[in-house]
């Protein structure tokens, strides 16, 4: 599967120079492939970088080349949208890291030409963001209107705040947090050691031969769609309905419909992404904390940051990154005299909700990139 | 859509290019006049609907509660505070007073004022809470928990030693004198600073 998810042919640039890690490595070039939709404006002011998430790509608003399913966030992005690409032309890159055409663990060894694995450097948010950087240079777009992201999106977006604030006008930050908690690490490590229990996992070396490991990943997308929703969303699309059956079998066959939906979400999942990606790419969030070179006082982050307009929101059934956590935000962007919105809205679809159909979301995410422009 | 008139006053009175705090800000009305005039307005509202609308106007709020979440601001964080109908809903006026004043040097404060002679009749006659134009909800629906009225305003910052740099007094929508305020005012509207 992995081989072929690796034969698609992705727009990307390869830009020569190295890029130093976090890690005190280097690489000593990045590829990073990219998507673009509406045009940039004569003097290069409507730029709007846009920041997938965990499993996310570039392919925001287009149909998916492995799977053939519309961009994630398709009802987001597009001409008369809430990120209007009539008025923005809006950038997104696929992560370092990340499987779908940048620079990652299956990028080949500049000598051996062999994938390099598990030999692929760790990498940070912070290193994302310095390759998204990069991208932007390459692009001669100094400055953005606008960062946008969920979740590991809004990592990035809080890291471009904090690293490059002269880079941006508006940071809008979605179901976030600044930094990985003990229980977001914990569910990180249940998926990678899945991954790494696989026989079939092999070490990272896998990706020459014939099987992949599927089922490890399988399993890790499982235990991470759990947390991904609310227990009330469950309970609603799910409850306790048997999947195709009218007696309970005694046996381990997939009895409930839970059951049955997440081993179709974690196989389907094994066709768009790869295993190695999918532990890079969970270590950076787990790395994740934007006030710990701060003493752990956050808004050290954000001391050079106080003319970026924030917007933050948070949704009321998210427990994966929690309202108190994009409050810390707040009291932070606060702290340094920064322009903040903060809102917490209410939705069933737990973590997810800023995928979903969510019109209040829809309203604040045009009035956040319409504001001053 | 014309602001309302104890707002309009407020929006004249505030210079431009003053950074303000508006608490209690509701969908952004006051802050949307005051940003038309270079000032830098920010929001605090506790209504997640409100905030949406107002971030959907382009205004800069957070959701957040008067009665804890002034804590969050610095010291001198802004040039003026204001608290527009909102006082005599809060746990302790004395003390979000108090914090207004640390986060800003100045403050406009306004408020229903209950000692208006209608209020004052309907209590002495009706024997009941009364219901006004202004105090339109019954006693048990009513966010008002601290009813107030001009003079106790005056007492309370007179006792913590704020000064009062201005004040208006409208009945109805007309200014009415201070010396006929207590009765007259159906709504008070004073800039106060720090002693």
């Amino acid at each position: 599967m992995a081989s072929a998810l690796h034969q698609i042919q992705h727009q990307s640039v390869t830009i020569p120079a190295p890029l130093p890690l976090d890690s005190g490595q280097s690489l000593p070039s990045v590829t990073i492939a990219w998507q673009s939709y509406g045009a940039l404006n004569a003097d290069r002011s409507n730029a709007i970088l846009l920041c997938h998430a965990l499993t996310g790509d570039q392919y925001v608003a287009s149909d998916h080349p492995a799977t053939g399913k519309p961009g994630w966030w398709a009802r987001m992005v597009g001409p008369g949208k809430p990120i209007d690409t009539d008025r923005f032309h809006v950038i997104c890159a696929n992560v370092l890291g990340s499987c779908m055409g940048s620079s990652g663990p299956a990028t080949p060894d500049p000598v051996t030409g062999a994938p390099l694995g598990m030999a692929f450097p760790v990498i940070t948010i912070g290193d994302m963001v310095r390759a998204q950087a990069m991208l932007l240079d390459h692009l001669g777009i100094d400055r953005l209107h606008a960062v946008v992201g969920g979740s590991m999106g809004g990592m990035q977006t809080l890291a471009w705040a904090a690293h490059y604030p002269e880079r941006l006008g508006t940071a809008l930050v979605i179901a976030s947090a600044a930094r990985h908690s003990a229980q977001n690490i914990a569910f990180h490590e249940v998926g990678r050691q899945a991954i790494m229990a696989d026989p079939d996992w092999q070490d990272g070396n896998y990706y020459d031969k014939f099987c992949m490991p599927t089922k490890g990943l399988a399993v890790a997308r499982m235990a991470a769609h759990i947390t991904y929703l609310s227990e009330a969303g469950l309970t609603e699309k799910f409850g306790r309905r048997l999947q195709a059956r009218d007696i309970k079998s005694f046996g381990f066959d997939a009895d409930f419909q839970i059951e049955s939906y997440l081993r179709h979400q974690g196989l389907a999942f094994t066709d768009r992404f790869d295993a190695n990606a999918y532990l890079y790419i969970t270590r950076a969030m787990d790395y994740f904390d934007l006030a710990e070179p701060h003493d752990g006082r956050l808004a050290g982050a954000f001391a050079k940051a106080k003319d970026v307009r924030f917007t933050l929101v948070s949704f009321d059934t998210d427990w994966l990154y929690p309202t108190a956590e994009s409050r810390r935000i707040v009291q932070a962007l606060q702290s340094v005299g920064a322009a903040a919105s903060f809102v917490e809205l209410s939705a069933p679809f737990g973590h997810d909700s800023f995928l979903l159909d969510v019109p209040a979301l829809d309203r604040i995410v045009a009035g956040a990139l319409g504001a001053g422009f | 859509m014309a602001l309302r008139p104890d707002l309009a006053i407020i929006a004249d009175a505030v210079p431009s290019s003053a950074r303000v705090l508006d608490v209690g800000c509701g969908d952004g009305e006051l802050m949307e006049a005051l940003r038309a005039k270079g000032v830098d307005a920010r929001g605090l509202e506790i209504d997640p609907a409100n905030v949406t609308a107002a971030i959907a106007r382009g205004q800069s709020v957070v959701q957040g509660d008067a009665n804890r979440d002034l804590a969050d601001y610095p010291d001198n964080a802004f040039d003026y505070a204001i608290l527009s109908q909102t006082l005599q809903t809060t746990e302790r006026p004395d003390r979000v007073v108090g914090e207004l004043l640390r986060i800003a040097p100045r403050a406009f404060v306004s408020f229903p004022n209950f000692a208006h002679w209608r209020v004052r009749l309907a209590l002495l006659w009706g024997g009941r809470m009364p219901v006004t134009r202004l105090l339109p909800v019954a006693w048990y629906e009513t966010p008002n928990i601290h009813h107030v009225t001009v003079s106790d305003f005056r007492d309370l910052i007179g006792a913590k030693g704020i000064g009062v740099e201005a004040a208006w007094y409208l009945s109805g929508d007309k200014p009415t004198s201070d010396a006929a305020a207590s009765w007259r005012a159906e709504h008070a509207i004073f800039l106060i600073a720090r002693g």
